[in-house]
């Protein structure tokens, strides 16, 4: 007999949608407002810490939903966004500068879905408010920076090899270096000579037969633009975890771009101020020989000053600064021959010689690393924006073992991870390209939760009117095509859940609506066709048969086509332009599921393989 | 209920020069006016700063105009936005003031003006490289998609057919960018992403006439090439009505619903599928005709009534 469901279809179908259904829910739950407590520098908060919170909140009369230690972070729920900022006070007086409080709002999802990974849709700025940054990275400074290094490494390299030179000119807009030589003999041994020592360096004659124009390879450059990126984005982490935000998203965008989301952040002043403050680096001796118990007492020896490690020991350094971190071209994490771990640390040419020269007498003392950081504190100027405090700190110091030069390591680091910590601390304090912001967004919170609700009013009033509409125009199947059109909202909204990357924005929404008009089409095709099939002449099982059968082949070349559509506009686009492109393409798959798949079944359950003389279509 | 109960096919090829001429028209006079009078891109396209701020009353626009022009701003363009109480404030980019900081700087001199402060809804600040790679990178998308249709459809159904469908595609795209030109609308990313869903869909419908085509090509013995794309468009005329028509229902939902921020969006998909519903009626099928679209191109390597059958396990 024709048109009857096998039994797995009913479990698959039904099991698909269970599994939308349930991952789906916890959009259903409202929000909290809630106090996201983290350790700076990536530590991790105590339980005495949580416990003391959780008393001083009480004391306060505050009544907090919940207190937890998740992922060494504290999670503090309240019942009010008011409750929620007398508790930041609280905190922030409790605990002082080495927690970072983070106001948030956390998804009220029941244990019983966090467990199985459910959580709800992710919300793009213009749904949630907050900031977003476009920053660009000024590669021409990284480049430029280099030239003038590579112009200087010559002089002291051509020096190094006895061949006497007449200039070495900085062409910046060419991107290369001119070096004239004395005499032509010397130009091949130049070339042989620098050569050797850097192996991507390019040389092309010049104008005259005593000149060489020297660029570098395409291969270097590209690891310049790289590195300049990546030490922005290191550096840009960091920050944004000083800010204090919940969920922040910091992400390279194309070759030189940076894409900064501050979720629920107002105060763009205070965020732009934090992100664009500089830090810097210095190496200083260590003053051995100074008392440090007199200078704790306030009796710091002249020519020295007191600092602090990060695990807050106190050391003397010299007054003097032997080199500063804008010398430093690049810092990395690396293991000895006895598979220790080290920090290389690579200079420029000055940086090399500046070293050398302080260095040379001071083998076997101690050097440290000072890293020194503005950070925005509690005092507010008068502009309204909180005024930076200089925080410097000794985040190494290491025994001199001989002259240092261009290239030199520290050693004797307690662990792998401390080493990365130094390095990028290190090439913090050495940021060779400046960055722009380049596009700023700001969504005020009215603003977003007003979108949202215009955008579940949409969708919920389109619903409302296609579904009348099917139920006019088709009576009970038209029943069937609206329970399949439900059914592809629910997969959507679990679908875009479950997707880690999906994020719902405005555009997004409207998508969503335009899927709801657009699903119904398959519907529309299957029953048309069955309508012609049976003024064809055919039986009502027949038309159901055939009119599915036909239907599909329609169905599924003119949906293919679709989501081409979408995933070109996935692979060419940008930013909204790829998130519109995420929302259609799941729209297109889940309305086939649902129109051709679930209504089948349905049909099949009703009117297949009964004998009927009509059909209410 | 049925919207149409035809017995005969209607004889839409009959009026093809008419509509390839009025398509034509259309074409030339959006090309005319996106010359002459330009595009009226938005701030994501032209770069600048837009501000929106919420007054506690109703707004008083030239109070707001001149407090602007006090702190400097006096080619700020203000505009009520959606509602009496938000304001919209447009200052185009310069190079003398930082950009950063503009718009708190507005927002403190609005504040300074009145008792009442206002609240800040939205700033947004897209600097001038950024615009200029939108365009492109939206032009660029269009382009890939209509190559990428270009490609499918000659390779699944024929090249004269995937001739019509693309040029269609580029006739509902460049129309209704004409439509956002004499009207002189904004055109924003909102309405650079409606155009892109209108692609999805105008190609959408005309693969399903295309589909009817094939089939009617390969049904229909001894008709005509014009009697059978008649009888192809007639019978799936019933079908394009309603799914546009339940679109459509969706769209002014949104237009009225959706909130000004939408509006852009629905307006270009609202004016989009009309024109793309008549384009995939019209002009695919007839573009295709012209070029000389005859049976034997259309005649499928297995039979028939094969079609379909290899899809049963699917269901």
């Amino acid at each position: 007999m024709l048109n009857q469901n096998p039994v797995w279809r009913y479990f698959l179908v039904v099991g698909i949608l269970l599994l939308a259904f349930v991952y789906a829910l916890p959009n259903l739950y409202p929000e909290d407002p809630a106090l996201n407590i983290s350790a700076t520098r990536g530590g991790t908060v105590a339980e005495d810490v949580r416990s003391e919170l959780e008393q001083a909140f009480a004391a306060a009369g505050i009544a907090a939903k919940s207190v937890e230690l998740e992922n060494g972070q504290v999670l503090a729920r309240f019942n009010s966004t008011e409750e929620q900022l007398q508790a930041r006070e609280i905190a922030t007086q409790l605990l002082g500068s080495g927690y970072i409080n983070a106001l948030n709002l956390a998804p009220a999802t029941p244990d019983w879905l966090n467990s199985i990974g459910a959580s709800p849709m992710k919300l793009g700025l213009d749904l949630r408010g907050g900031v977003h940054f476009l920053m660009a990275v000024d590669m021409k400074a990284a480049l430029d920076k280099n030239l003038n290094d590579m112009a200087q490494t010559f002089r002291l390299d051509l020096q190094a090899e006895k061949i006497r030179y007449r200039s070495t000119k900085v062409d910046l807009d060419r991107g290369q270096v001119q070096l004239t030589l004395r005499n032509v003999e010397d130009v091949a041994l130049a070339e042989a000579a620098l050569k050797k020592r850097d192996r991507e360096l390019v040389f092309a004659p010049g104008n005259d037969e005593l000149t060489v124009f020297v660029t570098i390879s395409e291969i270097r450059l590209k690891e310049i633009r790289e590195y300049a990126l990546e030490q922005n984005i290191t550096i840009i982490r960091n920050r944004v975890n000083e800010i204090g935000v919940a969920e922040p998203l910091v992400q390279r965008q194309g070759s030189d771009r940076i894409v900064v989301q501050l979720p629920g952040v107002q105060d763009t002043a205070q965020a732009k101020e934090i992100l664009g403050a500089t830090a810097s680096l210095e190496f200083r001796l260590v003053d051995e020989d100074g008392d440090i118990g007199a200078a704790l007492d306030g009796r710091v020896p002249p020519g020295a000053e007191l600092y602090y490690t990060r695990d807050g020991r106190p050391v003397l350094l010299e007054k003097r600064v032997m080199l500063t971190g804008e010398h430093i071209t690049g810092a990395s994490s690396a293991y000895d021959e006895y598979s220790r771990p080290q920090v290389s640390i690579k200079l420029d040419a000055k940086g090399g010689s500046l070293l050398s020269t302080a260095t040379k007498d001071a083998i076997g003392r101690r050097m440290a690393s000072v890293f020194i950081e503005y950070k925005p504190g509690t005092e507010i100027a008068a502009d309204g924006t909180p005024v930076l405090i200089k925080q410097q700190e000794v985040i190494n110091d290491a025994t001199i073992q001989a002259r240092l030069g261009r290239d030199f390591r520290i050693t004797g680091i307690s662990s792998p991870g401390e080493a990365q910590n130094l390095a990028t601390l290190l090439r913090a304090g050495a940021l060779i390209a400046p960055i722009q912001i380049i596009e700023e967004r700001t969504i005020g919170p009215s603003l977003g939760k007003e979108n949202i609700e215009l955008g579940v009013k949409a969708i919920q009033w389109g619903m409302v009117a296609v579904l009348i509409f099917m139920v006019i125009y088709y009576k009970a199947f038209g029943m069937i095509a609206n329970i399949a059109l439900v059914a592809n909202l629910v997969l959507i909204v679990g679908v875009m859940s479950m997707i880690p990357g999906a994020t719902l924005t405005l555009p997004g929404m409207a998508g969503i609506v335009l899927t709801v008009g657009m699903a119904v089409d398959a519907n529309v095709l299957i029953f048309e066709r069955i309508r012609e099939e049976m003024t064809e002449g055919r039986s009502v099982q027949q038309a159901i048969h055939h009119g599915y059968d036909r239907a599909f082949a329609t169905i599924a070349d003119s949906n293919i086509t679709t989501l081409l559509v979408a995933l070109i506009l996935f692979g060419v686009g940008t930013g909204p332009i790829k998130g519109f492109a995420v929302t259609l393409a799941i729209g297109i798959l889940t309305s086939i599921f649902t129109a051709v798949v679930g209504t089948r079944l349905l049909v099949n359950l009703f009117w297949g393989g009964r004998r009927v003389q009509s059909l209410p279509i | 209920m049925q919207v149409f109960n035809f017995t005969q096919p209607l004889n839409f090829m009959r009026y093809k020069w008419v509509a390839i001429i009025l398509s034509a028209i259309l074409v030339l006079g959006s090309f005319v006016s996106i010359a002459t009078k330009g595009i009226n891109w938005g701030l994501d396209f032209t770069g600048g700063t837009v501000i929106e701020v919420g007054f506690a009353k109703p707004a008083d626009l030239p109070a707001v105009r001149q407090t602007l022009t006090d702190v400097g701003y006096g080619d700020a363009v203000v505009q009520l936005f959606g509602t009496s109480r938000d304001v919209l404030i447009r200052i185009p980019l310069r190079t003398d003031v930082d950009q950063s900081t503009l718009g708190d700087s507005v927002i403190k001199a609005l504040n300074s003006m009145q008792a009442d402060a206002v609240t800040m809804r939205r700033i947004e600040f897209v600097g001038p490289s950024v615009g200029e790679e939108l365009k492109q990178d939206g032009g660029l998308a269009m382009l890939v998609a209509l190559i990428g249709i270009l490609l499918y459809v000659s390779m699944r159904f024929e090249w004269r057919l995937s001739i019509g469908a693309v040029l269609s595609l580029f006739h509902d795209v460049i129309i209704t960018m004409g439509l956002f030109s004499i009207l002189q609308l904004e055109f924003d990313l909102t309405v650079l992403a409606a155009i892109l869903a209108l692609i999805g869909y105008s190609i959408n419908d005309t693969i399903v006439v295309f589909d009817r085509i094939r089939e009617s090509f390969r049904k229909l013995r001894d008709t005509s090439v014009s009697e059978t794309i008649n009888d192809a468009i007639t019978s799936t005329l019933n079908r394009t009505v309603i799914t546009s028509l339940t679109t459509v229902l969706v769209l002014v939902v949104l237009f009225y619903m959706g909130g000004a921020l939408i509006h852009g969006f629905a307006t270009a998909l609202l004016f989009g599928i009309v024109i793309g519903t008549y384009s995939s009626i019209y002009v695919a099928s007839a573009i295709a005709e012209t070029l000389g679209i005859s049976r034997e191109d259309m005649l499928p390597p297995p039979p028939v009534e094969k079609e379909g059958e290899n899809t049963d396990a699917l269901m």
